[in-house]
């Protein structure tokens, strides 16, 4: 009997949760009958089974609840009010299962009051009436549901063979066949250890066999290995589990907050389905309810207020999961009035926290990072919800706890969004190692693209612009740093030395050059002590197979300091900081800054630059008027940026060189000035041709050159050669991208590849056009952007059946598989980095292409 | 050891010398005692971050106490031992010169920090005992761990 009530406590509380969440749902969408229908059978089981293990005051309150919800099921309207008593009576159901666990027998007392007020309700609904009368009706509907309801709503560990018609005997003899079974959690942790234990083991074994050529333990041990790997990958799946499992229960609260607190208030959640260890789940779990609630009470604004800002009246909180490089990030984020700067600061100065002096100095992101404090909480009034003084610093313990970070942006009257940054899990990847500056380090290999060793002549060389080392990759430049240099290791080896490891982070690519690379393990990741945490370089350690610790080196952290040239690390941390949220043209760009025919600086975005060379001005020749240079068996023209830049007569002239498939151009310049990270933010546009407008770069006006424009200069036909569409008819696109920048330099190459170009600088600008009665052929979408992300305006785009049928290709500076994935599901035909100008013509060609066959 | 509840007030103590001043750190914390082997160093780490270790599969993070305390840094040859310390979870090796006896110490009879001690002492110090022939400074275990990365940094 004991087994019995474990079984049915563990069962009827999951149930519960989901039931829950559906009601929630239910008073949401009152017609959905399918909903309802699930709560419905699992009240009802929740009932049937008390009945049988005689619990009867489960039994009657259940049964009153499934008599009302009977009658929403018999088409009688789901008030508000009405589903408020049902969750009621839900939470008294969860408080009787809590006792029933922990005495394990019902608790005493009476539920007469709910159970009064659910039959009241009960009669006020109208239809004919009592508990009685929906039995019959409660059989059949079971047996429909059972195919496609029973198992979406039970986590995976839910025997399928158990949902039977019969239900309470079922669960008295669970039967043969299950596909699934229970296993505590604590067997799945001593697994995951042992499995551990046994991967180090086997790399100890394997360090030692590589000393012996001959050893008869090779193949053996071979074997050992593959087994060890297969091993630790399935336990390592027992142990994901969806994020989706922590967030169950936050519709119902935001609800009930929504409720107490008189604000309307919409709770999205994307990527629910995105999978971590359970231990750090469950790690996250209380921080993450924490945060909506946060967001709930301090975040949004009651109605009329948000009337007043000129927002729409209902709230939104915007929970969102994705992986990014072996790492999870979540984002909470709401569209109210933002941190109070002014008083989180009164507050720090008040609590001591800072002088009142330092405190002027800071930037508002500082400021806001002192919510992270012990017993730091500004609310004004002590609610019921949150504002308790336990606040932000309880959720960034628990993060810390599993190697994690977590940041703050707010913007006043917009918004506060959390991001969290957690390791996928605590587990084991598979690493590179490295030597750099007498020490080893661990590089994850799903950031390595290549390993390269760059020498004079060869493809592949290092060059350096001033003091910036770059390296020259088959056709792009890369920015380069020595992993040494980076870690304060000293100058590191000369870079023709050793080798240079090719990362990719996001769309982001970049060489850092090492002294020696071994050979490839898997480690077993370790977090970092609490103290060293915050030294991004790393992120995390390990235990070699020779018993020795090392670092593993962070990627993000990397692709980060590599960003700040100069100043190194602090640049990029206080680049990285004053980032406001989620504006595409706050991130940080690569740029070439040089000098053409004025002292003025001039930039262009280093992606776009193929190479740059630097020739004798004596090779230079004229041809029909042109200058040209032989190039690699070709001639390439040589374009003056305007008339005051002169082509040298003699001495090395420096070039931009710029190619698209086999066609090479090259823009003059005087000088090659550096090449810096800074945000692209173009603050005043330009009418001269050819300049995009001005940015301040490193703190100088900067005129930003449109590559678009030159290109044609070159060539006529560039663009229009092969790739231009055989038809008169111009096939049109649309390009949506909040940043003034990227449109200005993607129109003129979309209209030079033959496309009519509109552009819209909002999705929901973009949705009026569409709504305006404008037609487009293909669309081509930013994803960061402000009010509609770019996987938002997409679903939207699909739900709508006029639009529903054009391709839509999306354009991310951050292209993973995850996101490209992510695109996938919300719609995107493809998806193309914000450089790629090729690959978004070809992408462009094909869907058009596409939608012309069909 | 067995003798710790005779007196509620007298507490045992793991002594240790750090360049010849003798400390006291309360018996309970202490994990073990050894010999610091193949020590990693943490690049960017804050200076009294000695580096990292493998002690039995945990990766114990070693604190050199010379510098912690704004003492005189070692010279090179001197081979150093580590006392093991725990804290949230996390291990910990406090590097000294040399480990002593355990010594019963009256907590009563604790004298509070002298006014005009460093600030680096003053910051970790528990309180003084006065030993027959020398001071013995009780160490507080956590505020020696607390090191604020951030400033260091």
């Amino acid at each position: 009997m004991d087994d019995l009530l474990r079984e049915f406590v563990t069962e009827t509380s999951e149930s519960l949760d989901v039931v829950d969440v559906e009601l929630v749902r239910f008073e949401q969408e009152p017609n959905n009958a399918e909903i309802l229908g699930n709560i419905f059978r699992l009240v009802h089981t929740i009932k049937g089974t008390c009945g049988f293990l005689g619990l009867p005051r489960l039994e009657a309150l259940a049964h009153a609840a499934e008599t009302l919800m009977g009658k929403f099921r018999d088409g009688a309207p789901a008030t508000r009010e009405a589903v408020s008593v049902i969750l009621a009576s839900i939470d008294r159901i969860k408080s009787i299962i809590d006792a029933l666990a922990r005495d394990q027998r019902e608790p005493d007392g009476s539920d007469a009051d709910l159970i009064g007020e659910l039959e009241r309700l009960c009669q006020r609904v109208g239809a004919p009436a009592a508990g009685v009368e929906s039995k019959p009706a409660v059989t059949t509907s079971q047996a429909i549901e059972i195919e496609d309801v029973a198992a979406p709503c039970m986590d995976g560990t839910q025997p399928a063979g158990e949902v039977d018609t019969a239900e309470s005997v079922a669960k008295a003899e669970p039967k043969g066949g299950n596909q699934s079974i229970r296993v505590a959690v604590d067997t799945l942790d001593h697994l995951m250890d042992m499995v551990s234990e046994l991967v180090l083991t086997r790399n100890q074994l394997l360090e030692i066999v590589r000393r012996h050529e001959e050893s008869e333990f090779k193949a053996p041990l071979q074997r050992l290995s593959n087994v060890t790997a297969e091993l630790q990958e399935g336990v390592m799946k027992t142990r994901m589990q969806p994020i989706g499992n922590a967030w169950q229960k936050l519709p119902r609260i935001v609800r009930d907050l929504a409720e107490e607190l008189g604000k309307q208030i919409d709770l999205e959640m994307h990527g629910a389905e995105t999978e971590l260890d359970r231990q750090v789940l469950d790690l996250i779990k209380d921080p993450l309810t924490h945060m909506v609630r946060n967001s709930a009470d301090h975040g949004l604004e009651t109605p009329a207020e948000r009337r007043a800002a000129g927002k729409p009246e209902c709230g939104r909180i915007r929970l969102s999961a994705y992986h990014e490089g072996g790492h999870i990030i979540i984002r909470i984020a709401d569209d109210g009035r933002g941190l109070d700067t002014a008083r989180i600061k009164a507050k720090a100065i008040a609590q001591g926290l800072v002088s009142e002096a330092d405190a002027q100095k800071l930037s508002d992101a500082q400021i806001h990072k002192f919510i992270f404090f012990p017993g730091f909480s500004t609310a004004a009034t002590v609610t019921n919800i949150s504002g308790r003084g336990v606040g932000m610093d309880v959720v960034r313990t628990n993060i810390d706890q599993i190697g994690g970070t977590i940041d703050v942006k707010s913007v006043a009257g917009a918004g506060v969004s959390f991001t969290i940054k957690i390791p996928l899990t605590l587990a084991i990847v598979s690493a590179l190692i490295v030597t750099a500056g007498g020490e080893h380090f661990a590089i994850p290999q799903i950031a390595v693209v290549e390993l390269v060793r760059a020498r004079g002549g060869s493809d592949h060389r290092v060059e350096r612009i001033r003091d910036t080392a770059v390296l020259r990759l088959r056709d792009k430049l890369l920015p380069l740093a020595h992993l040494a240099t980076l870690l304060g290791l000293g100058n590191g080896s000369d870079h023709e030395q050793g080798y240079i490891v090719v990362l990719q982070v996001g769309s982001q690519c970049f060489g850092v050059a090492v002294d020696g690379v071994f050979h490839t393990e898997e480690i077993v990741v370790k977090p970092m002590s609490s103290r060293l945490r915050h030294i991004t370089m790393f992120s995390g350690n390990t235990i070699l197979g020779d018993g020795s610790v090392i670092m593993i080196v962070d990627p993000n952290g990397i692709a980060q300091a590599i960003g700040g040239t100069v100043s190194g690390q602090l640049a990029a941390a206080e680049v990285a900081e004053s980032k406001p949220m989620e504006s595409s043209a706050a991130e940080t760009t690569s740029l070439l800054v040089f000098r053409a025919g004025s002292p003025h600086a001039k930039a262009v975005p280093l992606s776009l630059v193929t190479r740059l060379e630097e020739i004798d001005a004596k090779t230079i020749e004229l041809s029909n008027g042109r200058h040209m240079i032989q190039y690699r068996g070709q001639l390439m023209p040589l374009i003056r940026m305007n008339e005051d830049v002169r082509v040298k007569g003699e001495g090395p002239q420096p070039l931009l060189v710029f190619s698209d498939g086999s066609h090479s151009m090259a823009l003059v310049v005087d000088e090659i000035v550096d090449i810096v990270e800074d945000r692209l933010d173009i603050q005043v546009a330009s009418d001269t041709p050819g300049v995009l407008g001005s940015a301040i770069v490193k703190g100088q006006a900067t005129e930003i050159i449109d590559v678009g424009h030159f290109l044609p200069l070159a060539f006529e036909d560039w663009f229009r050669r092969k790739d231009r569409p055989a038809r008169v008819e111009r096939r049109s696109v649309l390009l949506v991208d909040d940043s003034p920048f990227f449109r200005n330099m993607l129109t003129p190459v979309l209209q030079a590849a033959g496309f009519k170009v509109a552009v819209a600088s909002s999705a929901p600008a973009a949705l009026e056009m569409i709504n305006a009665g404008e037609t487009f052929d293909v669309i081509v979408t930013d994803i960061e952007m402000p009010e509609l992300n770019g996987y938002e305006f997409a679903e939207k785009l699909r739900a709508d059946p006029r639009t529903a049928a054009i391709p839509v290709i999306g354009i991310s500076s951050t292209v993973s598989a995850e996101a490209a994935e992510h695109g996938r599901r919300a719609g995107f035909h493809d998806f193309v980095a914000k450089f790629d100008r090729q690959g978004l013509i070809a992408s462009l060609k094909e869907q058009s292409e596409l939608d012309r066959v069909a | 050891m067995r003798n710790k509840t005779d007196n509620i007030n007298t507490g045992e103590y793991v002594t240790a010398t750090i360049d010849g001043q003798l400390f006291g750190l309360p018996i309970l914390r202490v994990q073990d005692v050894f010999m610091p082997e193949r020590v990693t160093r943490v690049p960017l780490a804050p200076p009294e971050i000695a580096g990292v270790l493998n002690m039995r599969g945990r990766i114990v993070t070693l604190i050199d106490m010379r510098r912690r305390l704004g003492l005189r840094p070692r010279e090179s040859d001197t081979a150093a031992m580590a006392i093991g310390v725990e804290t949230r979870g996390e291990s910990y090796g406090l590097l000294i010169d040399a480990v002593g006896e355990v010594l019963k110490l009256d907590d009563n009879a604790r004298e509070q920090n002298p006014v005009n001690l460093s600030p680096e002492l003053a910051r970790v110090s528990a309180g003084i005992h006065r030993l027959e022939e020398q001071l013995l400074m009780v160490l507080d275990v956590d505020r020696v761990l607390d090191i604020d990365a951030r400033a260091a940094a």
